[in-house]
């Protein structure tokens, strides 16, 4: 463009000038896109092409076909029925809820726990302050695999074997095969539990947001504590009285290798989880470290002026504006567990990278499907959990007028 | 993370290499290169297993000598790649290894589904249990409700399903990647019973604490015809794997050892010693060899019993007999067509 038809007001302006497309920039930007798109396409589809066309060669099978076919091998612990006589594709969902469920616990546990080691390393207390110190130091600068089979030969060396299993008064069962826990049975009527259950934590919501408008139009507080023991604890422990305990327990008892009943926790789950919780829970600690560290000390001192003691500062002033800088850290954190629980391998827990990308795929030698699944499931996971947390975060953030 | 770099190694190669491995026969490889890559055991005592200085020993690794003293007229140009059972088709598909003996069982699948050719039987072995002594078991049958370590990614696997599914009898199975992690997991107690193929339950015991504290039980669950697999589509590399084999066999059963083979190749009359040696004949020149190589692999790695004796025979420790490992002509199952 010449400055003559940059002029604003000039009739040129209005009216757009005639210039060769090559020498428009908008369409020599559509131009360089599709010629870029072309080349990226042509890429994938050649490498694709090659790639199924050298696998014939060389006599590989390809395709998914193998999907339903019979398995032939087991699979220790499991949370939906699998027989040797079920499929790859069945061994690929026990492997994937076995790897969502340590995620998951672990996710839980490492919360928790970085959250007070967090904490903890702001303590005025010296000793707690050091040890949290010390924690953190020690877990993040050391392997998380070394820790992984620290945990599984500590835990398997200090358990007695089977028949000098520990027992722990309730019926509990502990050894080298792991821990054994009595089975629920649900009786019947214990559905009514379930729902008194539910209609506790909705009226416990119900009340907390009456409670909360009656708190902004009055300043009177309602005692909130008060009212969640009763409605979700107090409310379905007298329902399952009336409706006559409804719940019984089968006890595992000891055999002749192993015990029968029960349900058992294999020590290859335990070890992943607290291997870990206790990694991950270094991470999340220094995240909550930082977000605390990083309201400034104004805001408690403000806070403290106005009369709040030490509790409700943290819980109402500098929790909240802590989340907003804790939140983006914890959400990666959350992302590096559940993709580092893929070296269960190493400790023999049936996870997903095991199971699928393990034997499934030494058996049916196909290697190119079975770890572009893998990874696919994996980018699944974690992108959801990416778009979860914000939500969450969009949610905490601060709202500025 | 291995099988996941592998896994990438083998998609770069199927995908980007479109050519350069079909341009150039395995032997030209070989040869350009100047050592053999050899897929072996990560360590296996009697079949593959590095010492403390990093030399290898093993009936498989006697193997991967054996060619490359037919190929360089050197047993030491071969470089050994230690692969865990789940590694190892990955491994010789994507090139990286030239052949695979690694105690690995040929089946059907493996043959068909793999891209690979399997070669002659230089182990036949099948599966076995080993259990504490203390647990007074005398027979597998007496295992139900029993927990079961072992490898992943093997036929050991499938075998174990199938023994517990067709005899009716629970078990637990926990697998690991490695035979090392295995073998650990069940000397820690983690579980009663140890499988793997019957050699290795031997070798694998002296790995234990305290080795005396378990037997092998007596059942054999399955047929594990253990041999060298390359890959398919290199019939000449195929053949020269097979003949490897078939002239350590032929040799024993013509009394040629590695301390007489020169003398034998002067004064031998014999044609089928003569043709053996390649004094007479030139049978190396088919497989892209020189006539010699019959002798270069006796005088080198010796004829196929010597090699057993000294590896897992009553020369090793694992004191493991001959059996059905035996020449046809004691009563084995090990028989060579006729070098002719």
């Amino acid at each position: 463009m010449s400055s003559v038809d940059a002029r604003p007001g000039s009739a040129a302006s209005v009216e757009k000038p005639r210039v060769a497309f090559w020498n428009d920039p908008e369409k020599r930007g559509y131009i360089f896109q599709a010629v870029l798109l072309a080349a990226v396409v042509y890429f994938v589809y050649s490498a694709a092409d090659n790639a199924l066309a050298n696998l014939q060669k060389q006599k590989i099978a390809s395709g998914f076909g193998f999907w339903n076919n019979t398995a032939g091998f087991d699979i220790g612990q499991r949370l939906i029925p699998y027989e040797t006589t079920s499929t790859y594709g069945r061994a690929f969902w026990v492997g994937l809820l076995n790897t969502l469920l340590v995620a998951g616990v672990g996710i839980f546990f490492a919360t928790i726990l970085g959250f007070i080691i967090g904490i903890a390393r702001l303590s005025k207390n010296w000793l707690v302050q050091k040890l949290a110190t010390i924690y953190v130091e020690a877990i993040r600068n050391t392997p998380l695999l070394l820790q992984l089979l620290f945990w599984y030969n500590a835990v398997l060396k200090a358990l007695p074997e089977v028949r000098d299993s520990l027992a722990i008064p309730g019926g509990l069962f502990l050894n080298t095969r792991g821990l054994f826990v009595p089975e629920p049975s649900f009786g019947p009527s214990f559905s009514w539990v379930l729902y008194a259950l539910g209609a506790g934590i909705l009226g416990y919501f119900g009340f907390s947001r009456w409670a909360k408008a009656r708190q902004a139009a009055t300043g009177q507080i309602a005692p909130l504590g008060l009212a969640a023991l009763g409605l979700i604890v107090v409310f379905p422990v007298l329902v399952y009285f009336l409706a006559g305990s409804p719940l019984s327990f089968s006890v595992p008892e000891l055999g002749r290798f192993n015990i029968r009943g029960g349900v058992q926790v294999y020590p290859e789950f335990v070890a992943l989880v607290v291997g870990l919780t206790i990694y991950t829970a270094a991470f999340i600690a220094e995240a909550v470290r930082a977000g605390i560290q990083a309201v400034s000390k104004g805001q408690t001192e403000a806070a403290y002026a106005l009369g709040l003691r030490p509790g409700p500062t943290l819980d109402l002033v500098v929790i909240p504006q802590a989340m907003r800088v804790i939140i983006p850290p914890l959400t990666s954190n959350y992302l590096n567990l559940t993709k580092n629980s893929s070296l269960a391998v190493a400790i023999g827990y049936p996870d997903l990278v095991q199971v699928f990308t393990g034997t499934v795929l030494n058996q049916t030698g196909q290697a190119l499907e079975v770890v572009a699944i893998t990874m696919l499931v994996y980018l699944t996971i974690s992108l959801s959990t990416s778009l979860f947390m914000n939500w969450y975060n969009a949610r905490k953030a601060l709202v500025e007028r | 993370m291995k099988k996941v770099l592998m896994s990438f190694a083998i998609g770069a190669a199927v995908v980007m290499t479109a050519g350069a491995a079909s341009a150039q026969t395995t032997l030209e490889q070989v040869k350009k290169r100047g050592t053999l890559q050899c897929g072996s055991n990560t360590g296996l005592a009697g079949f593959g297993v590095p010492d403390a200085q990093g030399n290898w020993s093993g009936l498989d690794v006697d193997y991967c000598r054996a060619m490359a003293a037919a190929i360089f007229n050197d047993p030491t140009k071969v470089k050994f790649v230690p692969l865990s059972s789940k590694d190892r088709f990955t491994a010789l598909q994507s090139g990286e290894v030239d052949v695979l003996v690694r105690n690995t069982t040929w089946t059907m699948s493996r043959d068909t589904s793999l891209g690979l050719e399997f070669g002659p039987v230089n182990y036949y072995d099948g599966q076995g249990f080993m259990v504490r002594k203390k647990l007074k078991i005398a027979s597998a049958m007496e295992l139900s409700g029993a927990s079961v370590c072992t490898q992943q990614g093997t036929t050991t696997e499938l075998n174990l399903a199938d023994f517990f599914r067709a005899n009716k009898l629970k078990y637990e199975v926990v697998t690991f990647a490695t035979s090392d992690e295995t073998i650990k997991a069940y000397d820690a107690g983690r579980c009663d019973a140890f499988t793997t193929d019957a050699s290795g339950l031997y070798s694998e015991r002296l790995r234990l604490t305290a080795p005396d504290d378990h037997i092998v039980l007596p059942e054999i669950i399955s047929k594990e015809p253990l041999g060298p697999a390359t890959r398919h589509g290199d019939n000449q590399w195929f053949d020269l794997v097979k003949w490897t084999h078939y002239v350590m066999l032929t040799a024993e059963e013509l009394g040629v050892t590695k301390a007489n083979a020169d003398e034998m190749a002067k004064t031998s009359t014999n044609p089928d010693v003569k043709r053996l040696l390649g004094t007479e004949g030139n049978f190396g020149e088919a497989i892209g060899l020189t006539k010699d190589f019959g002798i270069q692999i006796i005088k080198h790695v010796g004829n196929y019993g010597e090699s057993f004796e000294r590896n897992v025979g009553a020369g090793s420790r694992l004191k493991v007999a001959r059996g059905v490992n035996a020449l046809w002509t004691k009563g084995g199952l090990q028989y060579a067509p006729p070098i002719r």
